[in-house]
């Protein structure tokens, strides 16, 4: 009986954490927005997440998409199909690799940072002192944040496709040999801008919800001791790696499954 | 005289276990009010019930006769700002510089101009005797002096009521001379309500008008420091004289260590 009531006592345990999570987004972005104040916050908050995490952003897409040319190239010359590689690498980025890939670093690089930051903030009494100055925290500290996310990494999965596409040029047209014009004229009558860019856009722009959402909530429901930041750090980098995982499955069946 | 703040019936309990059962008290208007008892009784748990960061189990604590439990989000944030906070550990924004902290609490419920804030921020700091130390960032300052700001934090915006969680703890002699100096100034110049939480005797008896003491979940002591120094309560005087034991007991509850070492314990 023992498993039973673990069980119960679990599901009631993260039923609770999410009610603390819906509260503090809607106490975030919902009620009453003050575009104004919020304004300058936001663009510095932009720098931190999305401009700090440029870098990390372009070598991986310069990597990726190099490497993709360079396993389709082996597969596709054995049918003479070559000339697809500008349509595969970039159909692979703009669907899948560009958003997924892209939201997985994001988690680690920015996602756990915004934790510890929020997380040392709680635990210096930071959070504490503004709400005895009336200053909400949630509209102060976690709302900028919130948006800089939602804002910045879809930007960053569209630099990371574009990189990438350049990558696949690299090693397939100048290094392998493919004929640069088929490489870019192909790829352009096969991309669709609706089915292929914008869905790889909204794929992203979900995926960075779901990160900063978990970041911030697990920085604000953060245990103030080492540990307990330790512990919502790791937890950020799991969770919104899984979530982006088990998402990316849902979406990509709702966009492409079906036709 | 009027109260500030009262305290009815407050009982208050943190994940099962009760912090504070059936407490009464009374903060006076203009007066320096100060709370008192070992350490981890909840007496900064007393401060966020006051402030509103906490909410009680049963009992009623009133602001001017305004119940703060009952408040309304928005209105609890107005009364806010009729009351300040001085955290144990300054809680200055890490981000900002000494006088940018300072100016916050102005720039966020001011509509006044760069100039007139910096000269507000100035005569602050002027008061902590910091102005030469505006330009640094909270890293860069000594314990102290962090507090010091904190305090030039806390009166930005004159407020009516000032709590101290605190202020003396792991102070040298020096900076708690000055701090006791400056709470006591502040206080003089400024007509404010002050609540120093503490355990620090004899720096509180020097600025208390009026002295609770909070041991065992409730009030042990109260009055005067004059006559908490004659209070003829042991449990009081353990904690005046700082006796090891006493009815506040040495060991935490265990089994005897006899039973302990012979591994019956259960």
């Amino acid at each position: 009986m023992n498993w039973l009531i673990n069980l119960g006592a679990h599901t009631l345990e993260r039923l609770e954490m999410f009610g603390r999570a819906a509260y503090m987004l809607f106490g975030a972005i919902i009620a009453k927005p003050q575009p104004l104040k919020m304004l300058p916050l936001t663009i510095k908050q932009i720098h931190v997440v999305g401009v700090q995490s440029l870098l990390i952003i372009v070598v991986s897409g310069l990597f990726i998409g190099m490497v993709m040319a360079l396993q389709s190239y082996t597969v596709l010359v054995d049918y003479g199909a070559e000339g697809s590689l500008g349509p595969m690498v970039a159909l692979s980025l703009l669907r899948e690799l560009g958003p997924v890939v892209t939201a997985l670093l994001f988690a680690g690089r920015a996602g756990s940072a915004l934790t510890a930051e929020i997380g040392l903030m709680k635990a210096t009494e930071q959070l504490s002192s503004l709400e005895m100055m009336a200053v909400d925290p949630l509209r102060r500290v976690i709302a900028p944040r919130l948006w800089a996310g939602i804002i910045s990494m879809p930007m960053l999965a569209l630099i990371f496709s574009a990189v990438g596409i350049l990558g696949g040029h690299i090693v397939g047209v100048d290094w392998l040999g493919v004929d640069s014009g088929s490489y870019w004229s192909i790829m352009q009558s096969t991309v669709d801008w609706n089915k292929d860019v914008v869905n790889g856009i909204i794929k992203s722009i979900v995926f960075a919800f779901v990160i900063t959402w978990i970041a911030t909530f697990k920085g604000y429901d953060s245990i103030p001791t080492s540990e307990g930041i330790s512990k919502a750090t790791t937890e950020t980098v799991v969770f919104s790696s899984l979530a982006v995982l088990g998402l990316d499955f849902i979406l990509t069946a709702l966009m492409f499954g079906i036709e | 005289m009027e109260n500030l703040i009262e305290i009815n019936n407050l009982t208050f309990s943190r994940s099962g276990r009760i912090i504070y059962d059936d407490i009464s008290l009374q903060i006076k208007k203009g007066k320096t009010t100060a709370i008192m008892g070992p350490s981890g009784i909840g007496k900064t748990t007393m401060l966020r019930l006051m402030g509103g960061q906490l909410v009680p189990d049963k009992g009623d604590i009133k602001f001017k006769g305004e119940s703060i439990p009952g408040m309304r989000r928005n209105r609890l944030y107005e009364v806010r700002r009729q009351m300040s906070m001085l955290f144990q550990s300054g809680a200055l924004f890490t981000d900002m510089t000494v006088f940018d902290n300072i100016a916050f609490p102005l720039r966020e419920h001011t509509k006044l101009s760069e100039s007139i804030i910096h000269t507000v921020v100035l005569l602050k700091l002027q008061a902590v005797g910091l102005r030469g130390a505006a330009d640094l960032m909270p890293a860069e300052l000594s314990g102290g002096m962090a507090r010091r700001v904190a305090l030039a934090r806390a009166i930005a915006l004159d407020p009516e009521l000032i709590m101290y969680d605190e202020p003396f703890g792991g102070q040298d002699p020096i900076s708690m001379g000055v701090l006791v100096k400056l709470i006591k100034a502040l206080n003089d110049a400024l007509q404010l309500t002050s609540v120093v939480v503490t355990h620090d005797v004899t720096e509180v008896l020097t600025i208390a008008d009026y002295i609770y003491i909070l041991a065992e979940k409730r009030i042990i002591g109260s009055g005067t420091p004059e006559q908490i120094k004659n209070s003829d309560s042991p449990l009081v005087q353990q904690f005046l004289q700082g006796e090891a034991d006493g009815p506040v007991p040495f060991h935490y509850p265990a089994s005897s260590i006899a039973q302990a070492f012979l591994g019956n314990e259960s």
